[in-house]
């Protein structure tokens, strides 16, 4: 995931959190759901809304705008969930609004400048531009499994 | 052959048996152990190291077989009253058989048979026979008894003998004692030709000999296979592929064939009643193989009179996975289709509400059948301990007793399977830490062998599991110590001897002053109490200086249902486990007093107990003003510790199915699961004692650190 060889056609599903566009590598996601209500978890980090019921399964659901450093909103019923998995670890990405699948090439993709990697440690993988619009690019692994700060 | 490899199923099916035998042997050497040996114990266990043989001949496992065969030999000694079992061989024979069940499971796994080590074992069991044994030894002479298999179960199925006509070939099939000899089984040849069509087969006995006179090695049967398929006689000649030279073959094609008249085919049977005795002797396997000609009714009340064991079935526990899956979906199903009934304003005497009631009984009586399926009792997970005391033991050099007691408790075979490490790490422990040296020991006046105990009991809806041992409890002063220096309490901080036993859970600690064989691997009590939570459970320690220590496992029976309380918090549904719940009461001025600002403690019949309100504990609201009209939980872990509980509100009891909370990221402290409701929606299974510990450290005087390890 970390060193795309050149022109290797990638497909991105783009997605807003408050003004700023994301994206994600399609091949993580499972699916999209609609906004339901998730039960909160006992002194969850706050970006954790709570799980809920994926048929039958548990699902954790995390904001995905609080996880990036955004400040909080509320929700509305627009807000979807989108569900990837990990490794093996599925896990539920709260966003305002899906917007559009991309297909690109590597080349479009330019590694963010230094300064720029909001939040640190790699979260944001890669820039691109759609329509004069920038577009980061998530590293995923980043993203899900969190810092275990309550282990140790 | 052509199916999906039949030999793999059976090859699988002989590995389970073994793993029974392997038991079997392991009791029958701790029953030697105990109480001398009695003939019967010792052919229980020769006949646990000779069935694997004999199996383990038939799938060509040679290593093995040459172990076993060893093995089998100096056994055959004691049987025969030419060797007597000391303690000392006794020992041997636990290492022996220990070796031996690697053997089987390096050769199930295809992994690499550890060679030297069963050297060192063999010459010391051939110098129990001195050397007698050696001299005999003949690799020929290994009989092996391939599994007989009654072929005439399968057979019945098959249609009448059809008329002559294009198509049907007569085969004629009389193995060789080779053919025996290499692990052929002509049960599978006969069962590949049923595939290719109809066979008619039938067993040709003339050339049996009577039992007096019967060579245990020689191949006295024959067949006749009268097969009706639209085949050519390749396909027919490959069936026979592996056995090519081991037998005399001959296939008559259909040109040639004329039918077989029955009566001509039907030999006369040997005179049973003499085969019946030896049956029970030694059962042989060329008799005990396809006879499809209906024995005689005498014959037949005899030879399928089932062995004394119960009547068991093997199966895939996959299957029985997605039984308990659906079983609990099953079960939210229910609830769902009760709420929506009870919502629809149906008077509780309708016949649907009556039909419903009905239902949920049957359910729960589903579930509890199914869950008895995985039930397992713990026994085979406590002789495993046994092997471990006997090698830890032996690493440093103390002279241990493993007593072992309730391991006919069953439990979930998931919780079997997971407690196997940790238990194995507790075992260690007690062997290496709890015990001390055996001059220490007798310095102290104790017996020179050490006793570590392992006990299996159901508590309250739980299994409880102990170790125990008698060394020298625990050291608090150099716990206190090494847990000062590592930084992990203040250095004037003041625990109680309870509190000081816990920092033995903190990561990374250790008692071992020296890093030994067996200690200093990295693996600390904390990787066992989180094994031990992650399986709902909870593990606590008592010791006694000077008298030993005490580690106490509580665990859920399964991990699929729970009994539970439902109830409102702020807002949440919640389940609390219905097992911990002593009673319910309100709250008034009678029984609400307060020890010191903002603690209130309720009383309950003279009693005082701390009373937390949930929502607070949880985070979710602020403290209230008032507790006036609460209602309230009194609930008790397994140590006994009580506390009061504050709800908005108790809506049910009801079955829940547990749903894991993947803890790969956030573990939710106070929470053990989760479940789902009627209406889809998750409510999470709260953990009371986990809660209660949270709270009452609050109040502590340990520093953060250790609030967040102690249990």
């Amino acid at each position: 995931m970390n060193d795309i060889p050149p022109s290797t056609p990638v497909e991105l599903l783009t997605f807003r959190l408050s003004d700023q566009e994301y994206s994600l590598d399609i091949m993580c996601v499972r699916e999209i759901r609609g906004w339901t209500r998730t039960t909160p978890l006992p002194h969850a980090p706050s970006y954790m809304k709570g799980v809920i019921n994926l048929r039958g399964t548990v699902l954790p659901v995390m904001d995905l705008a609080e996880r990036l450093g955004l400040p909080p909103r509320e929700h509305t019923d627009r807000n979807v969930i989108i569900v990837v998995k990990f490794e093996e670890t599925m896990t539920g990405l709260l966003v305002d609004a899906v917007s559009d699948i991309i297909a690109l090439t590597s080349n479009d993709l330019q590694p963010p400048p230094d300064s720029a990697s909001t939040g640190g440690g790699g979260i944001i993988k890669a820039l691109t531009l759609l329509d004069d619009r920038m577009i980061r690019v998530l590293e995923l692994s980043e993203i899900v499994p969190a810092p275990q700060s309550d282990a140790a | 052959m052509s199916q999906p490899d039949p030999m793999a199923e059976i090859r699988a099916s002989f590995f389970i048996e073994c793993e029974e035998l392997l038991e079997a042997l392991q009791d029958g050497l701790q029953t030697m152990a105990d109480n001398g040996d009695d003939l019967e114990t010792i052919n229980v266990v020769f006949r646990a190291v000779h069935s694997i043989k004999g199996g383990a001949g038939a799938f060509g496992l040679e290593g093995l077989v040459r172990f076993a065969h060893r093995y089998e030999t100096v056994l055959d000694g004691v049987r025969s009253n030419t060797l007597v079992a000391d303690g000392d061989a006794i020992k041997l024979f636990f290492r022996a058989a220990d070796h031996l069940s690697d053997l089987v499971r390096e050769s199930r796994d295809g992994g690499v048979l550890p060679e030297a080590e069963g050297n060192a074992i063999l010459t010391e069991l051939d110098a129990l026979l001195g050397n007698k044994g050696v001299e005999e030894e003949d690799e020929a002479e290994i009989d092996f008894q391939p599994m007989g298999l009654a072929l005439d179960l399968c057979l019945p199925d098959l249609p009448p003998l059809p008329s002559a006509r294009a198509g049907q070939f007569t085969i004629h099939f009389v193995p060789h004692a080779e053919l025996y000899e290499t692990g052929n089984e002509p049960f599978m040849i006969l069962r590949a030709l049923t595939d290719l069509g109809p066979c008619e087969i039938i067993c040709v006995t003339d050339k049996v000999p009577r039992l007096t006179e019967c060579a245990p090695e020689a191949a006295y049967l024959e067949w006749t296979i009268v097969l009706t398929a639209d085949v050519t006689e390749d396909e027919i000649a490959s069936v026979f592929e592996f056995v090519e030279g081991l037998c005399d073959l001959t296939v008559e094609s259909p040109q040639a064939t004329q039918a077989v008249p029955a009566s001509t085919a039907l030999p006369d049977l040997p005179p049973l009643p003499d085969l019946v005795p030896s049956f029970a002797a030694k059962p042989e396997p060329a008799e005990s193989a396809p006879v499809s000609a209906p024995p005689s009714p005498a014959a037949k009340a005899k030879t399928i009179q089932p062995p004394a064991a119960k009547a068991v079935v093997r199966v895939d526990l996959d299957r029985i996975e997605r039984l308990v899956n659906l079983v609990g979906e099953l079960v939210i199903n229910q609830a769902m289709l009760s709420q929506s009934l009870e919502s629809s304003g149906l008077s509780p005497h309708s016949d649907a509400m009556n039909g419903l009631e009905e239902f949920q009984r049957l359910t729960r009586d589903i579930q509890d059948s199914v869950m008895m399926i995985r039930a397992q009792p713990v026994k085979s997970l406590f002789q495993r301990m046994s092997r471990i005391v006997r090698e830890c033991s032996a690493a440093v050099h103390k002279d241990v007793r493993l007593v072992t007691e309730g391991d006919t408790t069953e439990v979930d075979k998931t919780v079997i399977e997971r407690l196997s490490d940790p238990l194995t790490h507790m075992i260690r422990n007690a062997v290496d830490h709890g015990l001390e040296a055996t001059q220490d020991r007798i310095a102290a006046g104790k017996p020179e062998q050490g006793t570590v105990k392992l006990t299996a009991a159901h508590r309250s809806g739980r299994v409880i599991i102990e170790v125990s041992d008698d060394g020298g409890g625990i050291n608090r002063h150099k716990v206190q110590q090494i847990a000062t220096i590592k930084g992990l309490i203040a250095q004037d901080a003041v625990l109680s001897d309870m509190e000081i036993d816990n920092l033995l859970f903190l990561p990374g600690f250790s008692t071992a002053s020296e890093v030994s064989d067996l200690s200093g691997r990295g693996v600390g009590m904390d990787v066992v109490r989180n094994a031990i939570q992650s399986l709902g459970g909870r593990i606590t320690i008592t010791s006694t200086p000077g008298s030993g220590t005490t580690f106490s496992i509580s665990l859920p029976l399964t991990l699929a249902v729970l009994d539970g309380m439902v109830v409102h918090v702020a807002g949440e549904t919640m389940v609390l486990p219905l097992n911990l719940v002593i009673e319910t009461l309100t709250i008034d001025h009678d029984n609400l007093e307060q020890t010191r600002p903002g603690l209130n403690v309720v009383r309950v019949r003279g009693e005082f107990v701390s009373l937390f309100d949930l929502g607070v504990e949880l985070g979710y609201r602020k403290a209230q003003d008032s507790y006036l009209d609460s209602v309230v939980l009194l609930i008790a872990d397994e140590a006994g510790s009580r506390a009061a509980l504050i709800v908005d509100q108790i809506q049910d009891q009801r079955q829940v199915v547990i749903k894991g909370l993947d803890e790969s990221f956030y573990r939710a402290p106070g929470i053990a699961a989760a479940t789902i409701l009627g209406d889809g929606q998750i409510a999470l299974i709260l953990d009371p004692a986990d809660i209660i510990a949270q709270a009452q450290s609050n109040t502590s005087a340990l520093s953060p650190k250790l609030m967040e390890m102690t249990p």
